[in-house]
């Protein structure tokens, strides 16, 4: 029997140690790497940073790890557009979160109370925009929200307004794209709360003398509040980071992290500084991703 | 408590779904428009199709990002599925929690500091960035996505008949191709499906890891739109909304047939015992 105990551990350690050392190699080194460059000073060379790390011997290593400083750190701390656009992401990250839930709970509720032939119809037409391109989407909006837009020529045409609104290059246009493109993040963790609600409690709450608007509010919705969270988290996490959306539809006023560590890295060539950001943003990003991690673990 | 629509809920319904179809509607509706002016209708025409076909800086970067998501989705669903069978399989064992850390981080992490950070090894280690650091850095995001799709199946998954082959003498790698993955394909091939979406459609994290002779799809819109709003881009992009729902409407009634299908096996075997 002792082969077969060879041939089972065998498959077990590449079961685990293949993707382990991919993951480790390919996702925590780089990570390590980005910290440490962040410690690096910004150069003029080849790669733009000083100091390499000398791999010739233990005493060449000691060597560059005594060269390490927080220069980056300091300069961030220094000039308040970091600081500022730090506060920004998260407050426009924050607003629109709030947004997309107010146009979420609605559609979610509405197809957890569709007949139930249709929801897996209605839960496919929510995912199919997810499957098309992130940023054809944010694109879209460009001709909607542009001054000679779709969205002013419709209302120059039914005399709304007389002069075209200036939306895009703004904050307003960078929270329609947000709560654009995340919206199936927020409608499906409400959906499948909503979906599973005991519709007993609703007719109990009902033979009691609840009005509907009384059962939703006292019985629903703390109900369906676990997969707000999780939705919410969805939403808010990836908006603090993101480049693509402020990028395309916000103005040269709106300040937005991502977008910070790319003209940082792709502009400024200042590789330590971007990786700064970096590791800032990471640090910003801790409590919420630590958060959504519990909420997963306890809902599996 | 009756299941029907009121009308709250049918508006609800129907502004949601006008919300995040108009948009795209719009899009595609314009691709088909003579004008030059992008928002003036001038009349129906294919011309920015037909120039799109002799537009090579697209050609090429559509074949680069074919490629790129081909590789990487395959790549990712092995790895995926390993990672995925490794969470399930071994409740035990050193650094699991590390692994389970880092299998599920990319799924959270903000593009920019994963593209940022993979693109600082490949400079560290002084690998030429191209079309293989690319394919690298996305099969590294996606094998997450195969692995949290993988792992939910893999969960429902009845162990005892992988064990009985394996007391019957079957090598665990062959239990596996024979037993275990025919059971959890449609899973296995949802991953896929995913991976090799989220490589297509991948802007960030292929900016910084890519290098001169590897712009990708994404990429080269990208540079496009910076410079303003074209019917080209209408067009391009239509096509890849018509690809992506096609692929996605053939899946999902792929999965549907094979879960019937499984279903009346099972109803099958129950019967024989």
């Amino acid at each position: 029997m002792a082969s077969r105990a060879l041939r089972v551990n065998w498959w077990k350690g590449a079961v685990i140690g293949v993707p382990y050392l991919w993951l480790l190699v390919l996702f925590l080194v780089p990570f390590a790497i980005v910290f440490k460059i962040s410690l690096s000073e910004t150069a003029i060379a080849q790669p733009p940073y000083l100091p390499v790390f000398d791999w010739t011997g233990v005493s060449a290593l000691a060597g560059s790890l005594r060269q390490l400083g927080t220069q980056s750190y300091q300069f961030l701390a220094e000039d308040p557009l970091y600081l500022n656009a730090y506060l920004s992401s998260l407050q426009i990250a924050a607003v629109s979160t709030a947004l997309t839930l107010l146009v979420a709970y609605p559609l979610a509720y509405a197809m957890s109370r569709a007949p139930g032939g249709l929801r897996p119809v209605l839960v496919m037409l929510t995912v199919l925009p997810f499957w098309t391109s992130f940023l054809i989407r944010v694109y879209a909006w460009i001709g909607i929200l542009r001054n000679e837009g779709y969205l002013n020529q419709f209302l120059l045409w039914t005399g709304l307004v007389d002069t075209p609104l200036t939306i895009i290059n703004t904050n307003t246009a960078v929270y329609v794209g947000i709560v654009y493109s995340y919206l199936p993040f927020m409608v499906l963790p409400i959906y499948a709360s909503l979906e599973r609600l005991d519709p007993r409690l609703l007719e109990a709450a009902g033979d009691l003398g609840c009005t509907p608007l009384g059962a939703f509010w006292r019985i629903t919705f703390p109900l369906s509040l676990p997969g707000v969270l999780a939705g919410a988290l969805l939403v808010f996490i990836p908006a603090v980071g993101e480049f693509v959306i402020p990028d395309l539809l916000g103005g040269s006023q709106t300040l937005m992290i991502g977008k910070t560590l790319w003209d940082e890295f792709f502009t400024n060539r200042d590789w330590p500084v971007a990786s700064a950001v970096a590791v800032l943003l990471l640090l910003v990003l801790v409590v919420p991703i630590v958060l959504f991690q519990r909420i997963q673990a306890r809902a599996a | 408590m009756k299941r029907g629509l009121s009308a709250f809920n049918l508006v609800s319904l129907v502004l949601g779904f006008a919300f995040l179809y108009l948009p795209i509607l719009l899009l595609v509706v314009y691709s088909f428009n003579a004008s030059q002016l992008v928002t003036v209708w001038g009349g129906f025409s294919t011309r920015w199709y037909a120039s799109l076909m002799g537009n090579r800086l697209f050609l090429d970067a559509a074949w680069v990002t074919l490629r790129v998501a081909f590789l990487s989705a395959t790549l990712a669903t092995v790895l995926g599925t390993m990672a995925a069978m490794a969470l399930v399989r071994h409740a035990r064992f050193p650094g699991r929690t590390l692994f389970s850390g880092m299998v599920f981080a990319p799924l959270v992490m903000p593009e920019v500091i994963t593209g940022l950070s993979l693109l600082l090894l490949f400079v560290a280690i002084g690998f030429d960035r191209g079309f293989w650091t690319v394919t690298v850095a996305h099969t590294t995001l996606t094998l997450c996505f195969v692995a949290v799709v993988v792992q939910s199946r893999l969960v429902s998954f009845d162990r005892s008949l992988e064990e009985a082959a394996q007391d019957l003498g079957c090598p665990p790698a062959k239990a596996f191709l024979l037993i275990t993955l025919p059971v959890i394909w449609p899973a296995v091939a949802a991953g896929w499906m995913l991976a090799f979406t989220l490589s297509l459609d991948d802007l960030v994290i292929a900016s910084f890891t890519s290098g001169p002779g590897a712009t990708t799809l994404p990429m080269r819109i990208y540079s496009q739109v910076r410079l303003g709003v074209t019917p080209e881009i209408n067009a391009i992009s239509t096509i890849m909304i018509a690809v992506v729902a096609v692929g996605v409407i053939a899946a999902a009634l792929f999965t549907r047939r094979q879960e019937t299908r499984r279903r009346a096996d099972e109803r099958l075997a129950a019967q024989d015992v």
